[in-house]
């Protein structure tokens, strides 16, 4: 059965590093829901968080070529694990007028959102949280009509210890 | 110090003495210093593709790196061919190839590719070199990656302005530092006490190796575990030569055209220890049907190959050589039984073989039956691809490993030559021979001048049959013989509904290799009668320098046993039927 999950990839900061990591999965088949990539407080250290939507068996094959890279220095998978923070980010545009803003504003004060840009006909809003809660904020906030929106993919730490 | 001598210092620490490589501009100062130094021989080849290849014969018959270097722009996409056959066999090379300027990269400059970005889905790790500093590292790095663990071609692209660059306190590095890279060598020990077991309760047990016997060198230790449990063994392509042909345990090559003892044995046995072996589709059929019967060992120095294709019940990370070791410390010996019998009657029963008259065409089979005659135990055999090097597959006497050089996973046609021209450069003490179909020996027919100018004695085996034979065989048996574009002698005048030979085909056909092997300062010899064959090899064998010999051979002849593509291991074709 397919599944997300999310894969968080430790590696030597080298250049090219992305592409060796999505051309990898490109040319094994594998498709990206999601990937960031950004500096670690190690200059030498880079992270890489994917989402990607695959079964056990292919997963696992997936950790095992990406260990395989000479760059990689740590692969893990955190689906199944729960000492793991995960976080996504989103800013998402939506149309508002007088009479929907109200509503809009509950929304957004339930779902402790920040409003980054309240204009005439629309409004930007910023949204830090568990995939699951930014998922259901996008749903509560289509019938007011979303013009756009940008999400950042997850991305994780652990509680104590674990990745270095 | 600059980049280029660096580089060439690097080279010669990291015990490098043979070159194989092609010029251009923005490798002039790296050639620049090669024609300072006495320390690494350099051969000019005629094509960057025959350089690589050269270079991967070189590594295939010494166990050493392989090392070619290359200009930019179309020196480094014609390189790439090679790059790929030395990955899909796990062959240690490095390939260095000039780049435009730094400052250049990026605008389409003259001569540019994005080297890195072509070759980084077949090879194992490449660089570029982005500064003079790092590249003491990297030469050191790049030779690492290539030979340890499981082995691979890895990419070196260097500016032109770096290899000119000045680095004031060159020091060549003791150690590595790759974090993220620690090959698993040591095999774990319970895993082994695990095999071990399971082999002391298995009735029916069947040992299948590959390259990672010959690449970690443990074809004593796996002759030995043979002989102390009495397992019989099957080799693939890669592995052949670990067993010798005639012991008794070996039932050889298994999969597509293996032999119908190694393929019942596959899908009999109850316990298959696979042991640098990758289970290549060549072999398993189709991968839901493979061996559902038996349990599945699987010993491999990548942990990525443990359970890719085929689900190893006892996986076993290392390598082959250390977990051969403890294996036999550790297995109980095993006395013969009734799975043995019928093994030994399959191996009585279904012997390969072939119908020589003595009189009308030579078979190909028959030629390379015969150069086991003219061969000694020490002989390479570089190979071609195609029906050619099946038979060599089958019915030459493999001896011993890194005797064999052929393009297995790649298949890549135009590797022989060039493959065999690196091995024999690389080994001047042995005799070096290449078969070759007439299809593939012109895919890189130029290396011809490079083994004649620089006396290269290697013998050329042409077994010519008017056909691209192995895509034509398919034809004739799968596709209602319709041999859409593989013979080698149709003209505008043929129906190009053509089923094979008929009353109105040509004698004429295009190269005259004897011209072109004379014409190359090569010994040329035709064979058009099974009665000439042993007096033009023993000749052939005997003549100073390269020699070409062309045989001229049955044109429909088909390799069997066949296990058509997506059939089971007993699903076998046997024989010609027309
Ligand atoms: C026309 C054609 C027909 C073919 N038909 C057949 C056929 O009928 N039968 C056949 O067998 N092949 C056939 N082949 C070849 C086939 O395509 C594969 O190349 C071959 O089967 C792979 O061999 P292998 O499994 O030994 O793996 P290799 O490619 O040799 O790989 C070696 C394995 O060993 C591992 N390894 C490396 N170093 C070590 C170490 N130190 N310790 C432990 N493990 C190590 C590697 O990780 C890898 O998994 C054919 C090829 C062509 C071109
Ligand atoms: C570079 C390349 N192109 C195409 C193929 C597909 N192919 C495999 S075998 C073969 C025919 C080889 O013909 P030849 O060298 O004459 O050998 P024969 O099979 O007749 O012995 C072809 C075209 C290949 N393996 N490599």
């Amino acid at each position: 059965m397919k599944e997300k999950h999310t894969i968080i990839i430790t590696v030597a900061n080298k250049v090219g590093i992305l592409a060796r990591i999505t051309g990898l999965l490109a040319q094994r088949g594998y498709n990206i829901e999601s990937a960031i990539g950004a500096p670690t407080e190690l200059s030498d250290i880079y992270k890489i968080s994917l989402v990607i939507n695959e079964t056990d068996h292919h997963i696992e094959q997936v950790t095992k070529q990406l260990n395989k890279l000479i760059d990689t220095i740590k692969v893990v998978d955190i689906s199944h694990k729960n000492n793991y923070i995960v976080r996504e980010y989103i800013i998402l545009k939506v149309k508002s007028n007088l009479k929907t803003r109200s509503g809009l504003f509950e929304l957004i004060e339930i779902f402790k959102a920040k409003p980054l840009d309240v204009a005439q006909a629309h409004l930007i809003v910023e949204l830090t949280g568990h995939v699951r809660k930014i998922d259901r904020f996008i749903e509560l906030l289509k019938p007011f009509g979303i013009e756009e929106y940008v999400r950042s993919g997850e991305f994780a730490m652990t509680e104590y210890n674990g990745i270095k | 110090m600059n980049g280029a001598e660096i580089l060439i210092d690097g080279l010669i620490r990291e015990k490098v003495d043979t070159i194989f490589g092609y010029p251009g501009g923005v490798v002039i100062p790296i050639f620049d210093i090669l024609y300072k130094t006495d320390k690494i021989k350099f051969l000019l080849t005629r094509h960057e593709q025959g350089a690589v290849h050269a270079a991967d014969g070189y590594a295939r018959a010494t166990g050493k790196v392989g090392v070619s270097i290359v200009t930019s722009g179309p020196g480094a996409t014609n390189a790439i061919t090679g790059i790929a056959t030395a990955k899909l066999d796990s062959i240690p090379i490095v390939v260095i190839s000039g780049q435009v300027p730094s400052g250049n990269i990026g605008t389409d400059a003259f001569q540019e590719t994005d080297m890195v970005g072509l070759t980084r889905t077949i090879c194992k790790h490449n660089f570029l070199v982005q500064s003079v500093k790092e590249l003491p590292n990297i030469i050191n790095e790049a030779f690492h990656i290539a030979r340890s663990g499981r082995p691979g071609p890895v990419t070196i692209d260097i500016p032109v302005d770096i290899s000119m660059a000045n680095l004031k306190d060159y020091k060549y590095p003791e150690k590595i530092t790759l974090p993220g890279y620690k090959p698993v060598e040591k095999a774990n020990p319970k895993q082994i006490k695990k095999l071990a077991n399971a082999i002391k309760s298995s009735k029916k047990p069947l040992l299948y190796t590959g390259g990672g016997i010959v690449i970690s060198q443990a074809h004593d230790e796996l002759v030995k575990l043979a002989e102390k449990t009495n397992i019989p063994i099957v080799t693939t392509l890669m592995g052949l030569g670990s067993v010798s042909f005639d012991h008794p345990l070996f039932l050889g090559m298994p999969g597509m055209h293996g032999t119908i003892p190694a393929n019942y044995a596959i899908s009999e046995c109850d316990l298959l220890i696979a042991i640098g072996a990758r289970f290549d589709d060549r072999i398993t059929g189709p991968r839901h049907s493979f061996v559902t019967q038996a349990k599945v060992a699987h010993i491999d120095i990548d942990p990525a190959e443990i359970s890719k294709n085929i689900n190893a019940d006892i996986p076993i990370v290392g390598d082959a050589k250390d977990a051969l070791l403890k294996l036999n410390e550790s297995v109980i010996p095993r006395e013969k039984n009734s799975w043995n019998d019928k093994v030994e009657k399959w191996l009585e029963k279904y012997k390969l073989h072939y119908n020589q008259p003595t009189d009308g065409e030579i078979l190909p089979q028959y030629v390379i039956d015969r150069i086991n005659e003219v061969a000694d135990e020490e002989l390479i055999v570089a190979t071609d691809v195609g029906q050619h090097q099946m038979w060599t597959a089958q019915f030459y006497h493999h001896q011993k490993p890194r005797k064999l050089i052929t393009s297995g996973g790649l298949g890549t046609m135009g590797f022989g030559l060039p493959a065999a021209m690196g091995a024999a450069y690389g080994s001047p003490d042995k005799t070096v021979v290449t078969i070759s179909g007439d299809g593939s020996i012109q895919m890189n027919i130029q290396e011809l001048a490079t083994c004649a100018i620089n006396r290269i004695p290697v013998k050329i085996i042409v077994l010519n049959n008017s056909f691209l034979g192995m895509v034509r065989q398919w034809q004739d048996m799968f596709w209602d013989k319709n041999y859409s574009g593989t013979c080698l002698k149709q003209t505008p005048d043929c129906s190009p509904q053509c089923s094979g030979p008929n009353e109105n085909c040509t004698e004429i056909y295009y190269p005259d290799f004897v011209k072109v092997a004379e014409a190359n300062g090569v010994t040329g010899f035709r064979v058009n009668k099974p009665s000439e064959v042993d007096k033009v090899l023993k000749k052939g064998f005997e003549t100073n320098g390269p020699v070409l010999m062309e045989f001229i051979v049955k044109e429909e002849e088909n390799v069997f046993p066949m296990v058509p593509a997506g059939k089971k291991n007993n699903e076998i074709i046997m024989e010609d039927i027309r």
